[in-house]
């Protein structure tokens, strides 16, 4: 059995905090030129302007493109035939997470406990996702959380009668409500189906997926396509001062359901977009 | 053409300043957010000194990364105001001119700011690292033990703003979603 240290895990980890505050995605670097020739409200092209320049700064001067560098959520994608060896797995997790969020200047923004609320000042627990899958490697995702977007993601249990059409009403309304409060523009992942806590686990594994990629289903990619141009027509625009770029990209996952249910969760990201990947 | 305009706000400067007007800010700021609100707020209650003087002055909602060495800030952009809304009335009571953040506000806060003629401008949420090169200067003032989210006096240098509610009670998020779907109908 192929076995892996904990010390590898924390240094992966530690790198990887900090390469997603630092680095914006080229997906998204990709959207901003090709809205920026759509836009036609100047200040929302100034706007976009702006982004792309903030996330050359921030990559040339190793520093955060937010303030807001989020709580760690951590994908574990772990091969059944690896045995990790050298101390628990949490910790080292926990211990990746601490090195980065300190050596990288990033800002430590966890409370111990939710009504208490007293910094841990190490920005750590990390939220973790451990799944089990085949082979003898280790995939990790690091993926910060801003929450300036995390508090205008939303959770519906719909009727199996509302339907896709029910599916678009509830993201249109998610994100006219959110309006300028998520620093459009934004990315949005949307779960539907599973569970109420697998709808909301699955909109924020949307949020990992590339915005250039869609989704595998030919139906499932045509809506998330219709879904962006619906979002694109509210107006909301850059910053929500008015224009065409609202959303740079709409991803879907999906999962089997209950004969009574239609859950679905959107979870609203801004431009960052913060995710970085490495395979042990 | 962005006004520029400095810190503390006048009265003049601030019936000056329209819904939609970029401007450029020079002069101190304060900043805080949710802690350091609910702490100003409790000694507002109690009836005791503020750690600062806020007639005439800005506070920036934001909770900065820590700065590198010779650096005066890390990223400091916005973070979202609403939260904020629970606690605004009392300070804009106790004079306090200007607001700046992100998103929108509530009704309530609307009242109090034509009440009070104070000012809500917003940051280009999201861009923190090129924020941060306005700073010029940072010091703390209260509650070191928030740690981002201490009250710190920055000292900008034409810091670039949107004006979203004037004095009036205009706000640009409506009027140039408004204007925007005017232009493409």
């Amino acid at each position: 059995m192929r076995e892996v240290h904990v010390s590898k895990i924390t240094e992966i980890i530690k790198k990887l905090c900090m390469d997603a505050n630092y680095y914006l995605g080229d997906d998204i670097k990709n959207k901003f030129y090709e809205f920026k020739e759509k836009e036609t409200s100047k200040l929302g092209k100034e706007i976009l302007d702006i982004l792309i320049n903030n996330s050359e700064i921030a990559e040339k001067e190793q520093m955060p493109m937010c303030q807001d560098t989020g709580m760690a959520v951590v994908f574990m994608e772990i091969g059944q035939d690896v045995h990790i060896v050298g101390g628990n797995i949490e910790d080292a997790i926990n211990e990746g997470v601490r090195q980065g969020y300190i050596e990288g200047y990033l800002r430590k923004s966890v409370v111990k406990d939710p009504l208490d609320r007293v910094n841990t000042k190490d920005n750590t627990p990390a939220i973790v996702h451990y799944n089990i899958v085949p082979g003898d490697k280790i995939k990790i995702t690091v993926a910060p959380k801003g929450f300036g977007s995390e508090n205008m993601s939303r959770l519906k249990m719909l009727k199996p009668a509302d339907g896709v059409e029910g599916v678009k009403r509830f993201v249109l309304e998610t994100v006219k409500e959110a309006g300028p409060n998520p620093c459009p523009p934004i990315v949005v992942g949307i779960g539907i189906g599973g569970t109420f806590e697998k709808a909301a686990f699955l909109a924020k594994k949307a949020l990992l997926r590339s915005i250039d990629e869609e989704n595998k289903n030919p139906y499932y990619a045509k809506l998330e396509k219709e879904i962006l141009d619906e979002i694109n027509k509210l107006g909301i625009g850059p910053q929500g001062f008015g224009g065409l770029t609202t959303c740079l990209g709409v991803n879907i996952e999906v999962y089997a359901t209950h004969i009574a249910g239609l859950p679905v969760a959107v979870n609203i990201n801004c431009h960052a977009t913060r995710h970085k990947e490495a395979i042990i | 053409m962005q006004k520029k305009i400095t810190t503390p706000l006048t009265n003049e400067c601030i019936e000056n300043l329209k819904a939609g007007d970029s401007v450029l800010l020079t002069g101190y700021i304060y900043t805080a957010r949710d802690a350091a609100h609910k702490r100003l707020v409790e000694l507002i209650e109690k009836g005791e000194d503020l750690p600062f003087d806020v007639e005439g002055q800005i506070i920036y909602y934001v909770g900065p990364t820590p700065a590198k060495e010779g650096m005066p800030i890390g990223s400091a952009g916005p973070t979202t105001s609403y939260r904020m809304d629970p606690y605004t009335p009392a300070l804009l009571d106790k004079g306090l001119k200007g607001m700046i953040g992100k998103g929108k506000r509530s009704l309530e806060v609307v009242e109090s700011m034509k009440k009070n003629r104070a000012v809500y401008f917003a940051a280009i949420g999201g861009a923190a690292a090129l924020t941060a090169k306005c700073v010029k200067e940072s010091e703390l003032v209260a509650y070191e033990d928030l740690g981002a989210e201490a009250i710190r006096r920055l000292y900008v240098e034409d810091l670039p703003l949107i004006v979203v509610i004037d004095a009036e009670g205009n706000n640009y998020y409506e009027i140039g979603q408004q204007e925007y779907k005017k232009s493409i109908e």
